[in-house]
C-alpha cells in the first residue's frame, strides 16, 4: 500500500451549503468505510455544531479504500476543509496536502463567491480540479446554466464536469473513478529527509495532541525524534497511523501518505497548522512554503453572567482551547462586568462558534462585549500601538494617527441586487470598487472596506438586501488611515467601561445613540431620573433619559394583601440584586446584552 | 405590644363588582351555615387568642346580614373572647343596604364605627364600577349613620376611574368633605388580575391614568384633604383627628397580631401568617371536621419580616420607627445607610429625625420602591 501510485489525496471545496458534508458522507459510505449505523454514530455525532450550521471548522481526514474499475485498490485520502472564509488559511494548508479537489457546485444556486475563492486557492496549489454539479435532483436545478458558468465564470473545461446528487446517492461511483483517474498520485521521495506538512491537530484526552499531516518526503515511525521547524520543539514519536473511521496504527508513514502522528505534544497550541515536521537527526533543507502565523482579527471580551462563575468559565476556556489553536484569550476585567477574558477570533463566525460551544458544551452563561477589530495607533511620540480593547485606548490627544484594517470583499449576486448592495457597501465606507459580469445577469462586485464595518452587521444586511442570493468572501489587505474615536457610555455621569467602543468618527453618533436607546428600554425606572449619554472624551454626542418612578404604590395593603405584596417586592429585590451597580444606578444584565448584541437581532 | 385585632370576613355580595378581587359569592343560600361556622371557628381559636380591642366585620358585604345574623356573630365574639369596653368595632356598609332602624340596631349591638362603601358621588362612575347604589343612596346612608348616632365612621372613595379628570375628582372630594366624615379612604382604581375589569382593560375598552396623571390625582387628593383638616396618615387613608384613624387597620401595618375569621381571611401572630380556604365549601368542610379551615401558612424569616416592616411602615406618614427597627433587626438605618438616606432626603422623598424615617407625600406615592432601597 505504500506505493504512491495507489494513493490519491483530495479535498472537497464548495460554497457554503452546496452539499460538501453530504457528499463526503456518501463517499465514505460507498467505499465501505463503515456500515450505515456506525456511520451515524461515529461521523455525524461528533460534529453537531458544524453539521447544524453546514460548516466545518476543523479539517477532517479519512482514508477511503476503493477498488477501482481497473481492479486495483486505492487509498483515497479525503481531507475535509473548513468551509468558511474565517478559516481560509486552514483551507490553504489542507489544499497544500492534496493533489486534487472536487469543486462542488449547487445545481440550483450555481457558482457563488466562495466557489470562486476556493477555485483560486486550488489553482494556486496547482491542483487537479474536478467540477461536480451537486443536487441535480432538485426541482430548481438548472444543470445547463451551471455548465455554462463552469465555462464562463470558472474558465474550466466543461467536459470535465460530473453530476451527482449526494442526497440521493447518484453519481458517486463516477466521482470515485474520476478521483482515481484524474487526480495524480502524490509525488515525493521516501528516501529523502522527512518533511511533513501539518494541516490540523486534534486533542485527545488520552493521547494528547494528535497531529494531522501529509508526508511530503521521507518516512516517519515511532521512536523517531521529530522537530517542528517553525515551532522549534522536538518530540519523540509514539505512534503513527492512518485515519480510517478511527485511528489505525501503522508501522510508518511514508512520502505521499496522509496520516497522524502522536508524539507526546501536550497542548494543541504547541502545534501550528502549516508548520513542517522533520527529523531531528536528519533534517530537510528548508521548511515547506506557505507557513503563516494565524492571527486573530476579531476581539471581544467574555464575562460570566454571574460573577461567581468566573472560575468555571476559566476552566471551560482552557478545555475549549485544547481543541482550537486559533482561539486566543487572556484575562480581562471590567468595572461593570467584573472578571472576564479578552478573546481573539479568526472572524465573526469563529466567535459565534466559540460562544455557542461554551454555552452548549460547557454550560456557561456569557456576556460578550461588542466585537472589535485591532486598530493601529501611532502616538505623538511615534510609538505604535495595536489596540483591540476599548479600555486600552490611549487619550485622544496623544494619538497622532489612527488606522484600521481593511479588507477586499468579493461579492457575487444576481444583477438585480447590484444597486442595493452597492448602496450598502458605500454606507459601510466601501471604496475602490470594481464591477464585472462573469456571466449573463450575474455581477461580481469588489470593494475595499474597513473590517470593522463588516464585523458589525454587514453580513446579515448583505444577505437581506440580496435576499439570500448574494455570496460574500473577503481577505484582509492592509491598515488604512481612519479617524478613530472612543465612544463612552455614561449612566448618570458614570462611565460604563464594558460598553465603550472604538469607532470611526462618522459612525460615533449613531452608535452612541443606539446604545443609549437600548439601555433605556432595559434599565428599569428608579427613584430618580437617569441620564444616559454617549460621549467622546468630554463631548456628549447622544443622550436620552429614563424618567423616575412617580407613583407605583399599591392602593390597598390590608391583611390579605401583605404576603402577595411581599412576594412581589422580593422578586423585584432579587432582580435588583442581580443587577450591576454603576454609580447609584442598578443596571440589569439584559441591558448589557441589548447594547452588545448586533444590529439586526 | 398592642392587643390583637379580629377580622371577620362575610363572603357574600348581592352582585359582583367587576373590579373586585375580594373573595365573595352571590349565592347566599349558605349564609346561616357560614355564620354558624364563623362562630365555630372563633371557638377553635379561643385558646390561642383571648382579647381583641378592635373588631372589623368586612367582606364581601356584611350589610347584607340581618340584625339577628350580626347578633349571632357578635355574641359569638363576646362568648369566646374578651372585648374591652373601649374596643373599636367596625362594620362595612354598602350604601344600598339597610334602613334607619337597621343602623340603630347596629348601634345596639355595640358596633361603634361604620365604614361606608360610597366609592363615588357620580352616578356615571358608580355605573362604571358596577355598584348597586346611586349617589342618592350614599347621601341617605350618611344621613342614617348620623341619625343613628354614629360619630365614628369613614367613607371609601375611588379615583382614577375612566372619564374622571382632576376637576370632577375634586368635586367628589368636596362632596365628601361637606359631609364631614371623621375618616376617608381614597383608593386609586387598581386593575386586579383575573377580574372582569382586567379583561375589558386588556381588550382596550378603556384607559386608566398614566403614572404622571396618577401622581397628580394622588397629590391633589392629599393636598385637598389636608387643607380640609384631614391628616394623610397612610397612602390611601385620611383621618380628621388622631383618634379617628382606623385602629384596626393600623395593626396590619405594624405586625400587631390579628385573627382573621371566615373564608379567605388572613391571620398573623408572632411571625407566622396563615390564611383560610378561599372557598365556602373548603371552609365549611374543615369546620365540619372541627379543624381550623387553614389553607396555607408561612413563617416569616427575619429578612421577610424586615421587608414587610419596611414596606408597611413606609406606607404610613409616621414611617419607620428607628428604635423599634434597631431592636428587631439590629440595624441602625441612619448610620448604615447614610448616603442613600441623604439622597432620598435631598430628593424630597423622606424626612428624617432621631426617631423616625418618614415618607413625604411624594415618598408615599413611591413607598414600595422606597422599601426596596433599604
Ligand atoms: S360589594 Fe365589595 S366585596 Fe362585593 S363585589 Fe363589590 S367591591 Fe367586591
Amino acid at each position: 500500500m505504500s506505493n504512491m501510485d495507489y494513493i490519491r489525496n483530495f479535498s472537497i471545496i464548495a460554497h457554503i451549503d452546496h452539499g460538501k458534508s453530504t457528499l463526503a458522507d456518501r463517499l465514505i459510505q460507498h467505499t465501505g468505510g463503515c456500515d450505515a449505523r456506525n456511520f451515524q454514530d461515529q461521523i455525524l455525532d461528533n460534529m453537531d455544531i458544524e453539521r447544524e450550521r453546514g460548516i466545518t471548522i476543523k479539517s477532517q481526514a479519512i482514508s477511503l479504500p476503493y477498488t477501482a474499475r481497473d481492479g486495483n485498490t486505492y487509498n483515497l485520502n479525503l481531507i475535509d476543509t473548513p468551509g468558511h472564509v474565517d478559516f481560509s488559511y486552514e483551507v490553504s494548508r489542507s489544499l497544500a496536502s492534496c493533489e486534487g479537489v472536487l469543486l462542488l457546485i449547487d445545481a440550483a444556486q450555481g457558482v457563488q463567491a466562495q466557489t470562486l475563492a476556493n477555485l483560486y486557492l486550488a489553482m494556486e496549489h496547482d491542483l487537479e480540479i474536478i467540477p461536480v454539479i451537486n443536487k441535480i435532483d432538485l426541482p430548481s436545478a438548472d444543470v445547463e446554466r451551471v455548465i455554462e458558468q463552469i465555462d464562463s465564470e470558472l474558465g474550466l473545461d466543461t467536459d470535465t464536469h460530473l453530476k451527482c446528487s449526494a442526497k440521493e446517492g447518484t453519481g458517486i461511483e463516477d466521482i470515485l473513478e474520476a478521483i482515481v483517474q484524474r487526480i495524480p498520485p502524490p509525488t515525493g521521495t521516501p528516501e529523502a529527509p522527512l518533511s511533513a506538512l501539518i494541516f490540523d491537530a486534534q486533542y485527545d484526552s488520552f493521547r494528547g495532541t494528535v497531529i494531522h499531516c501529509r508526508i511530503m518526503d521521507g518516512v516517519v515511525q515511532s521512536g523517531d525524534i521529530i522537530r517542528f521547524m517553525y515551532g522549534g520543539a522536538t518530540y519523540k514519536v509514539e505512534e503513527v497511523g492512518h485515519f480510517l473511521l478511527s485511528r489505525q496504527k501503522r508501522e510508518r508513514l511514508s512520502a505521499g501518505e496522509v496520516g497522524y502522528i502522536i508524539a507526546g505534544v501536550k497542548t494543541i497550541s504547541d502545534v501550528r497548522t502549516g508548520d513542517t515536521i522533520t527529523l531531528e537527526n536528519r533534517p530537510c533543507d528548508k521548511p515547506l512554503p506557505g507557513f503563516k502565523e494565524v492571527k486573530p482579527v476579531v476581539f471581544a471580551s467574555i464575562y460570566p453572567i454571574a460573577s461567581d462563575d468566573y472560575e468555571d468559565l476559566a476552566v471551560a476556556l482552557e478545555k475549549y482551547k485544547l481543541n482550537d489553536a486559533s482561539f486566543v484569550y487572556e484575562k480581562d476585567a471590567s468595572v461593570a462586568l467584573g472578571q472576564g477574558f479578552r478573546c481573539g477570533f479568526l472572524g465573526l463566525l469563529h466567535l459565534d462558534i466559540v460562544q455557542e460551544r461554551l454555552e452548549r458544551e460547557y454550560d456557561q452563561s456569557l456576556i460578550l462585549s461588542v466585537p472589535s477589530v485591532r486598530f493601529r495607533l501611532t502616538l505623538k511620540d511615534d510609538t505604535v500601538l495595536y489596540v483591540d480593547n476599548p479600555s486600552h485606548y490611549p487619550p485622544q490627544m496623544d494619538i497622532a494617527k489612527g488606522e484600521e484594517p481593511y479588507i477586499r470583499a468579493a461579492m457575487m449576486m444576481p444583477e438585480r441586487y447590484l444597486g442595493a448592495v452597492m448602496k450598502l457597501c458605500q454606507e459601510k465606507r466601501g471604496m475602490n470598487s470594481s464591477l464585472s459580469y462573469p456571466g449573463p445577469g450575474r455581477a461580481e462586485l469588489i470593494y475595499e472596506m474597513p473590517l470593522s464595518e463588516v464585523i458589525y452587521d454587514f453580513y446579515d444586511r448583505f444577505k437581506s438586501v440580496s435576499q439570500g442570493y448574494g455570496s460574500f468572501d473577503y481577505e484582509l489587505i492592509d491598515f488604512r488611515d481612519s479617524n478613530l474615536v472612543l465612544v463612552d457610555i455614561l449612566v448618570n455621569g458614570e462611565k460604563v467601561d464594558a460598553l465603550s467602543q472604538i469607532v470611526h468618527r462618522d459612525r460615533a453618533r449613531a452608535c452612541g445613540l443606539q446604545a443609549c436607546e437600548r439601555l433605556k428600554e432595559e434599565i428599569p425606572k428608579q427613584m430618580f431620573k437617569i441620564a444616559l449619554q454617549a460621549a467622546i472624551g468630554g463631548e456628549i454626542i447622544a443622550r436620552t433619559t429614563i424618567s423616575a418612578f412617580r407613583k407605583d404604590v399599591t392602593a390597598k395593603c390590608y391583611g390579605g394583601d401583605i404576603s402577595r405584596k411581599r412576594k412581589l417586592l422580593e422578586k423585584q429585590k432579587k432582580g435588583k440584586k442581580r443587577m450591576k451597580m454603576i454609580g447609584n444606578v442598578s443596571i440589569p444584565q439584559s441591558a448589557f446584552l441589548a447594547v452588545l448584541k448586533s444590529d439586526t437581532d | 405590644m398592642n392587643l390583637p385585632g379580629l377580622y371577620i370576613h362575610i363572603p357574600f355580595c348581592k352582585t359582583k363588582c367587576p373590579y373586585c378581587h375580594f373573595y365573595s359569592t352571590t349565592d347566599i343560600t349558605s349564609v346561616d351555615v357560614v355564620i354558624a361556622s364563623i362562630v365555630r371557628e372563633m371557638e377553635l381559636y379561643a385558646g390561642e387568642f383571648d382579647t381583641f380591642d378592635t373588631i372589623y366585620i368586612g367582606g364581601g358585604t356584611p350589610s347584607l346580614l340581618t340584625v339577628q345574623q350580626l347578633d349571632v356573630i357578635l355574641s359569638g365574639v363576646h362568648k369566646h373572647f374578651l372585648v374591652p369596653p373601649d374596643a373599636e368595632i367596625t362594620i362595612e356598609v354598602n350604601p344600598a343596604d339597610g334602613d334607619l332602624a337597621w343602623y340603630r340596631s347596629l348601634k345596639d349591638l355595640g358596633v361603634n364605627r361604620l365604614h361606608l362603601g360610597v366609592q363615588s358621588f357620580s352616578d356615571q362612575a358608580l355605573t362604571f364600577l358596577g355598584r348597586r347604589h346611586r349617589a342618592d343612596d350614599a347621601f341617605a346612608a350618611l344621613d342614617n349613620t348620623v341619625r343613628a348616632g354614629f360619630d365614628n365612621f369613614g367613607l371609601d372613595l375611588i379615583y382614577g376611574i375612566p372619564g374622571q379628570d382632576l376637576q370632577s375628582w375634586r368635586k367628589s372630594l368636596a362632596c365628601a368633605v361637606s359631609l364631614s366624615p371623621p375618616h376617608l379612604s381614597a383608593y386609586q382604581l387598581a386593575i386586579e388580575e383575573d377580574t372582569p375589569l382586567c379583561h375589558s382593560y386588556r381588550r382596550g375598552s378603556f384607559d386608566i391614568p398614566d403614572e404622571d396623571a396618577s401622581l397628580s390625582f394622588f397629590l391633589e387628593t392629599s393636598a385637598y384633604l389636608e387643607r380640609s383638616g384631614y391628616h394623610h396618615y397612610e397612602v390611601s387613608n385620611y383621618a380628621a383627628s388622631t383618634s379617628r384613624k382606623s385602629r384596626h387597620n393600623q395593626k396590619y401595618w405594624d405586625h400587631t397580631p390579628y385573627l382573621g375569621i371566615g373564608p379567605g381571611a388572613h391571620s398573623f401572630k408572632e411571625g407566622k401568617r396563615w390564611w383560610n380556604h378561599r372557598s365556602i365549601e373548603g371552609y365549611l368542610k374543615d369546620l365540619a371536621l372541627e379543624t381550623t379551615p387553614v389553607a396555607g401558612d408561612e413563617t416569616l424569616s427575619r429578612e421577610e419580616l424586615r421587608l414587610e416592616t419596611l414596606f408597611m411602615s413606609l406606607r404610613t406618614a409616621a414611617g419607620i420607627d428607628l428604635a423599634a427597627f434597631r431592636l428587631k433587626f439590629g440595624e441602625d438605618l441612619p448610620k448604615e445607610r447614610h448616603a442613600i438616606i441623604q439622597s432620598l432626603v435631598d430628593r424630597g422623598f423622606i424626612v428624617v429625625n432621631d426617631e423616625r424615617i418618614s415618607p413625604t407625600t411624594r415618598g408615599l406615592a413611591v413607598a414600595d420602591q422606597l422599601a426596596l432601597i433599604f
